[in-house]
């Protein structure tokens, strides 16, 4: 425990003061990477902890973006309010998704489809309305690089940074806390072996919800991270299952289930795209299409002979 | 408009036949199931610029090739994969199909291509009712693929060792069969599926690498509005798709088209998990 903390600290004071350290564009990297932490652990803990695979996490990604984008595009209100809204909303669709599903008794690879096939509706249905401006996309006003101004989170790179690292913390203090809590050991029962679970007179309907609960209202604020951060949204990019996956990827790589392998996974993945695309950029090879093949087949090495994910096996070595 | 509804939908079966097929025995979901057919679609196209081959003809050298192609796949990446849970079985096959897109980028470039052959702007006259010519060859050739595969699967004796696979992984491993061996023969046979999908809907549309995942996904819903594992399920999965598609365009906008889709997908889900025509599983 305490080599693990000493880790920890060190990595935590290297995040802090790294704004002073890098450059302008590794922070920007290292704001990405923590913004897919972040949202690997949310769906970490869906997936990870109480075993329910959700290939649609793009939906609640994309309806958070949309609705406190909307409320600051349409009304100027800063995302303050809008989050709660947010949250509120995709926890609503979470628990929707899940009543439907596990009350019908839905699951694994039944569970995935319909997860996607939610995404995709809502994706569809966000390219008709008018009150996002339909597929023609949504554009918020541009923040002003050198003032910072809170409520309407408008500000430098800094700022953001700060904020995707607070949330990414925070994270992974719940993430800790659930794991030891009752509900994670319930999750946990129901991940092994869900009849057992419910012999045992587990809920798990009951638990199931509310990790779908957990997780998509965490997965909301990633949302509104996206939309201020970037302040363009389109339906065909927000919702689009490539998303999905790009969240999923890293817990998967870092190893499901772990408290810190959604973290390292979003990191090993983001440096490994990104040092492709300098690589070949620095060799003069302009193909498009090659990066991304070289990024599948180094997923594809990783999947095949390191099944549960990197962390373990460092891990395992550093003796934590 | 429904018969051509029907027609592509046939087609849009033949391949959502090869992911049921795949998923019936094998028990994976096939997630690079567009992106093959995609490359069938190229494939097709090339035979036709080089030699000027008809993609009908082109369907029997691809086949051959993905029969192949699905042989080694399933040998080499997806059998050690089997027992693996899930999520990990899906990763391994997103990578296969984020290789196969950019692939396809690296090879042939952003911009669509197609085939052009002469029956592509004829028609028969049936009374009132116009149909393609393109599309009815395609719907024939969907319709005896699929009839053929039917027939390995009820009358010969490696389609009956599949199906024992299929019904029971430990008896058919108990009394002796190979069931990686025939793992590999399904995957091979799931991607003829694809092949010939491939070759029959490039007379019909234009191919991008971005099409593979958009076929990914109406494969998906095909297969789970039809059954999963249920072999005329998927074919009528997907001429109700078909169907749904071409009525939809026509009342609201098209590019909602997907939506009904999706819409039927839930609610099937939803009312009945196990698809249409699918058994319950265990």
């Amino acid at each position: 425990m305490s080599r693990g903390a000493i880790l920890l600290a060190i990595l935590a004071a290297f995040l802090v003061a790294f704004p002073y350290l890098g450059g302008a564009y590794a922070l920007s990297v290292l704001t990405l990477i923590l913004y897919l932490a972040y949202a690997g652990q949310a769906w970490n803990i869906l997936m990870g902890f109480a075993g329910q695979l959700s290939l649609g996490h793009s939906l609640y990604v994309g309806v958070g973006a949309y609705v406190a984008g909307g409320i600051f595009f349409h009304w100027g209100i800063g995302p303050w309010a809008g989050i709660w809204a947010a949250i509120l909303l995709c926890t609503l669709f979470g628990l929707a998704i899940g009543f439907l599903a596990f009350r019908f008794g839905i699951s694994g690879v039944y569970f995935a489809l319909l997860t996607i096939a939610f995404a995709e509706f809502t994706r569809i249905a966000f390219d008709h309305m008018a009150w996002t401006n339909g597929a023609g996309g949504m554009f918020l006003r541009v923040a002003q690089r050198d003032t910072i101004d809170l409520l309407n989170f408008r500000g430098p790179p800094e700022m953001y940074y700060y904020a995707i690292l607070a949330l990414a913390a925070l994270a992974f203090l719940a993430s800790y806390f659930l794991q030891k809590s009752k509900a994670g050991y319930y999750w946990q029962a129901i991940r092994e072996n869900e009849e057992a679970a419910q012999a045992l007179g587990i809920n798990v309907f009951r638990w199931k919800m509310l990790a779908m609960a957990i997780s998509s209202g965490m997965t909301a604020i990633a949302g509104v991270f996206f939309a201020f951060y970037y302040n363009n949204l389109f339906p065909e990019q927000i919702f689009n299952i490539s998303r999905s996956i790009e969240i999923i990827l890293g817990p998967i790589i870092g190893g499901v289930g772990t408290l810190f392998g959604p973290i390292l996974g979003a990191a090993m993945l983001t440096l490994l795209s990104d040092g492709i695309t300098e690589a070949f950029a620095a060799l003069g090879w302009e193909i498009p299409g090659i990066k991304q093949v070289f990024y599948g087949v180094v997923l594809l090495v990783v999947v095949m002979f390191l099944p549960n994910g990197i962390w373990p096996a460092i891990a395992r070595k550093l003796k934590l | 408009m429904v018969v051509a509804g029907v027609l592509t939908g046939l087609v849009y079966g033949l391949m959502a036949l090869g992911l049921s097929v795949i998923f019936g025995v094998v028990r994976v979901v096939n997630f690079a199931h567009g992106e093959m057919m995609t490359i069938a679609m190229y494939g097709a196209t090339m035979l036709f610029a080089a030699w000027n081959v008809d993609p009908f003809l082109a369907a029997l050298p691809l086949a051959a090739a993905f029969f192949v192609l699905g042989y080694v796949l399933q040998k080499g990446f997806i059998n050690p994969f089997i027992t693996r849970p899930e999520h990990s079985q899906f990763m391994l096959l997103v990578a296969v199909a984020i290789i196969m897109v950019n692939g396809m980028l690296m090879a042939f470039g952003p911009d669509a291509r197609n085939v052009m052959t002469d029956y592509q702007l004829e028609s028969f006259e049936l009374g009132k009712v116009y149909v393609d010519k393109a599309r009815f060859y395609a719907a024939s050739a969907a319709v005896a693929t699929a009839l053929a595969l039917f027939g390995f699967f009820r009358f010969t004796l490696t389609g009956k060792a599949i199906r024992a696979c299929a019904d029971n992984y430990l008896g058919a491993k108990v009394v002796g069969l190979n069931v990686k061996h025939l793992y590999a023969l399904t995957f091979g046979l799931g991607s003829v599926c694809v092949a010939v999908a491939g070759c029959a809907m490039v007379v019909l549309v234009d191919v991008t690498p971005g099409l593979g995942p958009y076929y990914t996904l109406l494969a998906f819903v095909i297969v789970i509005v039809g059954g999963l594992g249920s072999m005329t399920g998927a074919l009528l999965g997907g001429v109700l798709i078909g169907v749904s598609e071409a009525l939809a365009g026509l009342l609201i906008v098209p590019s909602a088209k997907s939506m009904f889709s999706f819409g039927l997908l839930i609610l099937v889900l939803l009312l009945r998990p196990q698809g249409l025509l699918g058994r319950r599983p265990q």
